[in-house]
C-alpha cells in the first residue's frame, strides 16, 4: 500500500509533463450547455423547477406539499460547472493522487460512499460519514456539525485535512498550474481573467468551479414530488400510509425533516448512538462553543436517503428500517451513561408499530430521484484515472443509469 | 419533575431580583383624567390588513371556494374515499355516525363539513390507536362540525395550507395538539371546543395572519399557543382549567425564528390551575401550574381587555428562554419579549396558591401570593396602562402606553385568499421543460431521449401531439429506450411544456 502511494506521489511530482503527454489537449472542451434542471440565461445557468411555482412562509423553504424552496445557489456559467465536474472526479486534487471528491461523494452511491465513516488518503476511518451532495445548493450550513456556511468554505475541510485529501493551498495551485489542460480549461471558464498567457489558476476559481458543479446536483423529481405537484396516483396506498405516519404528530418526522427538502436545516440533539467502541461525538457543541448543543447534528435531507446507507453521523444503522426504529426506542434510550443531553422535544415515545415502521420505509423510498445524475468523465485533465469506483467492502445496490452525455 | 422545579425556581429568582431591586413601597396612585385622545394603535399586521381593505362589514370574510360538487358520506362509509373522489371546490358532507379513520386532504379548496342532526355529530374515533384525525396540506380548506376524539397525535393538523378555516368542532381527549395549523398564512380557528390535550389545545405554529376567536379550551396543559408566528389575533376565547391559559412563544431551534405582533384580547382566562400532565421533554412541561398568560421571547405582544382571574401562580408572565432550560440554545433566536404592551385587563385573585417553587421565592420576599404581572427580564421598552391597579414585579422600566386600545384592528386575517403560488414571472411550461423534460432531452445533443431539435422538426405546430404522446408514450425508436409516461404532469402543464419545447432556440 505504502509503496503504491509513493509511486503515485512520484507521478504527481511530474504531472505537468506526464499529464499532458498522456492526454491530448484537444480531448477536453467545456460544455456550453447547462446541465438538466437549468436554463441558460445571459451566460448563466439558472435553476428551473416546478417548485418555483410555490411560495414559502418567510422564504424559509419549509412547509408541506406545495411549498417553495429556500434560498439557493445557482447562476454559474456552463463552463464553470463543467470544469467543476472534472475537478470533482480528479484525484489530482489529493496529496498522493489516490482520492477524489467522488471517492467519498460517489455519484453511484447517492453521492456518499456506503461507509459508516469515510476513508481518506491514510486509509483509516474518519470521525463521521460523508453526507450526500444531492441538493446541497439549497443548504445554508455544511458538515454534520454545521460548522461551514458555504460550499466554498466547506471544501477547505476535505481538501486540506491530512486524513482526507491531504493537500495544501500551495500544492493544489502548483499541481493545477503545472497541468496545461487545466490552465486552458480555467481560461475557458474565466476568459477575462486569463487574458495574459502568464495568468495563473487561482484558488478562488477552483473553489467556485467545484461549487458550481455541486450546486447542479438537484433531485426534485421523485415520485413524492409528482404526488406533491398534484398527481395522486404517484404513490401507492402503503406509501401514502407511510407519508401520513411521516407527517403525523405521533412519529413527527416532518417536524424536522420538513418538505420540500425534507430538512429544516436546524441542529438537533437526538441522542443517536455511536458504532460499538467509538467515543461519544460532541457534534455541534464544538463549533458553536455551546454546551447545550452537545451531541447536536444538522438535520440531514431525506431525499435519496435510500441510496446512502448506513445512516446517522457515524453510520450506526445499516438500514432505513433500523434508523427509523431508533425514533421509537424512547427518549434518550441510547445516550451513554454520564452524558446529560438536551434531547430535542420532538424525540419522545411514539410507540410506532412494526407495520408503521415498514410503511415509513416504503415512503422514504419514494424520495429517490437520480434523473439529473451527472456524467462521470471518462478522461481527466490530469491524465489520471478516476478512482472513486474502486470496490468498497460494503456496497449497496446501484440504481439509476448514467446520462447527460 | 426536579427539572421543572429548577426552572420555576430560576424564573422566580429572576423575578425576585427585579423585585428586590425596586422600592418595596408602591408608588402613590395618581388620579388622572385624559386630556387628549391617545394615539391610534399601529402594527405591521394592521398595515397589511388595512392595505387589503378590510371593512367592518367583511371581517373574517374568508371562505373556501366551492364548485357546486357535493359528496355525501353516510355512516359506515369512508370520508377518505370521498376526499379521494373530490375535485377542488367540492363540498364533502359527513352525516352523523362514527368514522374510524385518518382523513388527509392534499387538494386545494375542499370543504369537509359535518352534518348535525338533533345534536348528533359525525364522530371521528381514533380508538387510541390512530395517529391524527384530519391532516391537510391543501390550500383553502374548511373543516367544520366534527366531533373528534381518542386520537394519539393531533385532532386537526395542517402543513403549509394557506387560507384555512377550522370551526365549530369538538376535539376531546385527543393526543398532543387539538387543532394545529402549521406553516400556513391566512386562517381562522373559531368556535371550537377543545379539551383533554397533553400539549396545546389550539396551537398555531410558524404561521401568519391567523385569528383564533370564540373558542372554548380547557383541561389541557396549554389552552392556546401562538408559536413562532406573526400577526395573530387571539380574541374572545374562554380559557379555563388548563395548566397555562394563553401562550405566545418563540421556541428556539425552529426554522422560522420570530414571533411577533400578537394581540391577546378580550379573553376569559380563568382558573388555569390544572396539574401539568405534559409529555416529558416538551416545552410546555415547564409551565408552572396556575399560569394565566405566558409570553416567552415573542415580540410586540399586546395583552388587552382580558378577564384574568383565579390563576393560582401568576396572571401574566413575560419571560425569556430561561423557561426553556430543557432545550438546546439557538443562537439565531432572540430571547427577549421585546416591546410588551399591557392594556387594562381585569385581574383579580391571581397567585393565591402559587406552584411550590414560586411560593418558596415569594416567601423569601415575605409574600405568600404570586403577582398579577411579572416581567422576569425587566424589559425597558414595555408599556402598561394603569399599573397601579396590579401587583407587579419587574415592570419598573415600563412606560405608559401611547395607545389605549387595538380596537381599530378587527382581524389579522386577509379578506381575499392569499395566492397559493407566486404567479409573477412564472412560466409553467418553461419550469416543466427544464425541471422535468430536460432530464432526458437536451436541445441539440442526444441524452436518454432524442434531442429537442428533432422533436421540434417532427411536431412543428402540434404541441398537443407532444402533450398527448408524453402522457402515454409508445416505443418508437429502436436506438432509444421507451419514454416513461409523464401523466403525473396535468394536461395544462404538459401542454405548456410542449409549447415551450417547440419554441426554444438553444
Amino acid at each position: 500500500m505504502i509503496t503504491v502511494r509513493h509511486i503515485v506521489a512520484l507521478l504527481c511530482a511530474c504531472l505537468g509533463v506526464w499529464g499532458s503527454a498522456a492526454v491530448g489537449q484537444d480531448d477536453f472542451a467545456l460544455s456550453e450547455d447547462c446541465p438538466p434542471g437549468f436554463e441558460l440565461t445571459s451566460g448563466h445557468c439558472e435553476l428551473r423547477s416546478l417548485y418555483l411555482m410555490y411560495t414559502s412562509l418567510e422564504g424559509a423553504g419549509v412547509g408541506g406539499l406545495k411549498t417553495g424552496l429556500p434560498v439557493y445557489r445557482d447562476g454559474f456559467s456552463p463552463q464553470q460547472i463543467d470544469l467543476g465536474r472534472y475537478l470533482f472526479f480528479d484525484p489530482v486534487l489529493s496529496a498522493d493522487a489516490s482520492v477524489s471528491c467522488a471517492s467519498c461523494h460517489n455519484p453511484d452511491l447517492g453521492f456518499s460512499d456506503a461507509r459508516g465513516r469515510s476513508v481518506g488518503i491514510t486509509g483509516d476511518p474518519l470521525a463521521r460519514s460523508a453526507p450526500t451532495l444531492w441538493n446541497v445548493a439549497f443548504l445554508k450550513s455544511f458538515f454534520w456539525d454545521g460548522r461551514a456556511a458555504s460550499l466554498e468554505q466547506q471544501m477547505l475541510g476535505p481538501l486540506y485535512d491530512a486524513h482526507e485529501m491531504g493537500s495544501s493551498p500551495e500544492i493544489l495551485l502548483q499541481t493545477l498550474n503545472a497541468i496545461p489542460t487545466y490552465r486552458r480549461l480555467f481560461a475557458a471558464a474565466w476568459p477575462d481573467e486569463f487574458a495574459s498567457p502568464e495568468s495563473q489558476i487561482r484558488l478562488d476559481q477552483v473553489y467556485t468551479a467545484i461549487t458550481a458543479f455541486q450546486a447542479t446536483l438537484v433531485s426534485l423529481n421523485s415520485r413524492y414530488d409528482q404526488y406533491a405537484h398534484g398527481y395522486a396516483d404517484a404513490l401507492t396506498e402503503p406509501e401514502k400510509e407511510g407519508l401520513n405516519v411521516f407527517r403525523s404528530f405521533v412519529a413527527r418526522c416532518a417536524e424536522c425533516h420538513t418538505p420540500p427538502l425534507f430538512t429544516n436545516q436546524q441542529i438537533a440533539v437526538i441522542g443517536t448512538p455511536e458504532p460499538d467502541g467509538l467515543p461519544f461525538d460532541p457534534g455541534a457543541q464544538v463549533p458553536m462553543a455551546e454546551p447545550s448543543q452537545r451531541g447536536g447534528f444538522k438535520v440531514p435531507s431525506l431525499r435519496n436517503i435510500e441510496l446512502t446507507a448506513p445512516y446517522m453521523h457515524s453510520g450506526k444503522f445499516a438500514t432505513l428500517r433500523e434508523a427509523a426504529a431508533f425514533y421509537t426506542g424512547g427518549r434518550g434510550h441510547a445516550v451513554p451513561e454520564g452524558e446529560e443531553l438536551k434531547i430535542h422535544w420532538h424525540i419522545w415515545e411514539p410507540d410506532l408499530t412494526d407495520q408503521e415502521l415498514d410503511r415509513l420505509v416504503d415512503f422514504l423510498k419514494t424520495l429517490t430521484d437520480e434523473s439529473f445524475k451527472p456524467r462521470t468523465p471518462t478522461l481527466l485533465p490530469s491524465g489520471l484515472q478516476a478512482v472513486h469506483n474502486k470496490p468498497v467492502e460494503t456496497g449497496i445496490t446501484q440504481t439509476g443509469v448514467e446520462h447527460n452525455e | 419533575m426536579n427539572k421543572l422545579m429548577g426552572v420555576v425556581a430560576a424564573i422566580a429568582l429572576l423575578a425576585g431580583g427585579f423585585y428586590l431591586g425596586q422600592a418595596r413601597q408602591p408608588a402613590p396612585t395618581v388620579i388622572k383624567v385624559p386630556s387628549e385622545p391617545k394615539a391610534a394603535f399601529t402594527s405591521s399586521g394592521a398595515e397589511e390588513v388595512a392595505a387589503a381593505a378590510v371593512g367592518p362589514a367583511n371581517v373574517r370574510s374568508l371562505h373556501t371556494p366551492t364548485s357546486g360538487e357535493l359528496i355525501v358520506v353516510n355512516d359506515g362509509e369512508s370520508i377518505q374515499a370521498a376526499v379521494k373522489a373530490a375535485s377542488p371546490g367540492a363540498v364533502i358532507k359527513v352525516m352523523p355516525g362514527t368514522y374510524k379513520e385518518t382523513v388527509y386532504i392534499d387538494k386545494d379548496n375542499i370543504t369537509l363539513s359535518g352534518v348535525i342532526e338533533q345534536g348528533r355529530y359525525p364522530v371521528l374515533e381514533g380508538e387510541g390507536i390512530r395517529n391524527d384525525a384530519v391532516l391537510y396540506s391543501g390550500n383553502g380548506v374548511t373543516i367544520e362540525n366534527l366531533y373528534i376524539t381518542h386520537y394519539k397525535g393531533n385532532g386537526i393538523m395542517g402543513q403549509a395550507g394557506n387560507n384555512f378555516i377550522i370551526r365549530n368542532n369538538f376535539v376531546v381527549d385527543t393526543g398532543v395538539y387539538g387543532i394545529f395549523p402549521q406553516l400556513g398564512k391566512n386562517g381562522i380557528v373559531s368556535h371550537n371546543v377543545v379539551s383533554g390535550i397533553e400539549d396545546a389545545a389550539i396551537y398555531v405554529g410558524m404561521s401568519e395572519n391567523i385569528d383564533v376567536v370564540f373558542n372554548q379550551v380547557f383541561e389541557s396543559v396549554a389552552g392556546i399557543e401562538i408559536e413562532n408566528s406573526r400577526h395573530a389575533l387571539v380574541e374572545s376565547n374562554y380559557v379555563y382549567n388548563n395548566t397555562g391559559g394563553i401562550l405566545a412563544f418563540v421556541t428556539p431551534g425552529l426554522p422560522i425564528k420570530t414571533c411577533g405582533d400578537v394581540l391577546i384580547r378580550n379573553n376569559f382566562i380563568v382558573g388555569n390551575n390544572h396539574e401539568n400532565f405534559a409529555i416529558p421533554g416538551s416545552l410546555v412541561s415547564n409551565i408552572p401550574q396556575g399560569t394565566g398568560v405566558l409570553v416567552m421571547a415573542c415580540d410586540d405582544v399586546v395583552v388587552e381587555g382580558n378577564i384574568i382571574t383565579d390563576n393560582e401562580s401568576v396572571g401574566i408572565v413575560f419571560t425569556d428562554f430561561s423557561l426553556a432550560s430543557n432545550t438546546a440554545t439557538d443562537p439565531d433566536s432572540e430571547p427577549n419579549p421585546n416591546r410588551p404592551k399591557i392594556l387594562n385587563n381585569l385581574m383579580r385573585d391571581n397567585g393565591q396558591n402559587p406552584a411550590p417553587a414560586v411560593r418558596a421565592v415569594m416567601a423569601a420576599m415575605l409574600e405568600t401570593t404570586g403577582p398579577d404581572i411579572v416581567d422576569t427580564v425587566g424589559m425597558d421598552d414595555g408599556c402598561i396602562l394603569n399599573p397601579e391597579r396590579f401587583r407587579t414585579i419587574g415592570l419598573g422600566k415600563y412606560s405608559e402606553c401611547e395607545f389605549s386600545t387595538t380596537a381599530n384592528v378587527a382581524s389579522y386575517t386577509l379578506p381575499e385568499p392569499v395566492p397559493p403560488r407566486s404567479l409573477e414571472n412564472v412560466d409553467k411550461g418553461k419550469l416543466a421543460y427544464y425541471g422535468v423534460c430536460a432530464g432526458c432531452h437536451a436541445y441539440a445533443s442526444r441524452m436518454i431521449g432524442p434531442p429537442t431539435q428533432i422533436i421540434q422538426a417532427l411536431y412543428m405546430d402540434n404541441p398537443q401531439g407532444i402533450a398527448d404522446y408524453a402522457a402515454n408514450p409508445v416505443k418508437k425508436r429502436p436506438d432509444y429506450p421507451e419514454m416513461p409516461p409523464q401523466a403525473h404532469l396535468d394536461d395544462e402543464t404538459r401542454l405548456a411544456a410542449a409549447q415551450f419545447m417547440l419554441q426554444i432556440k438553444n
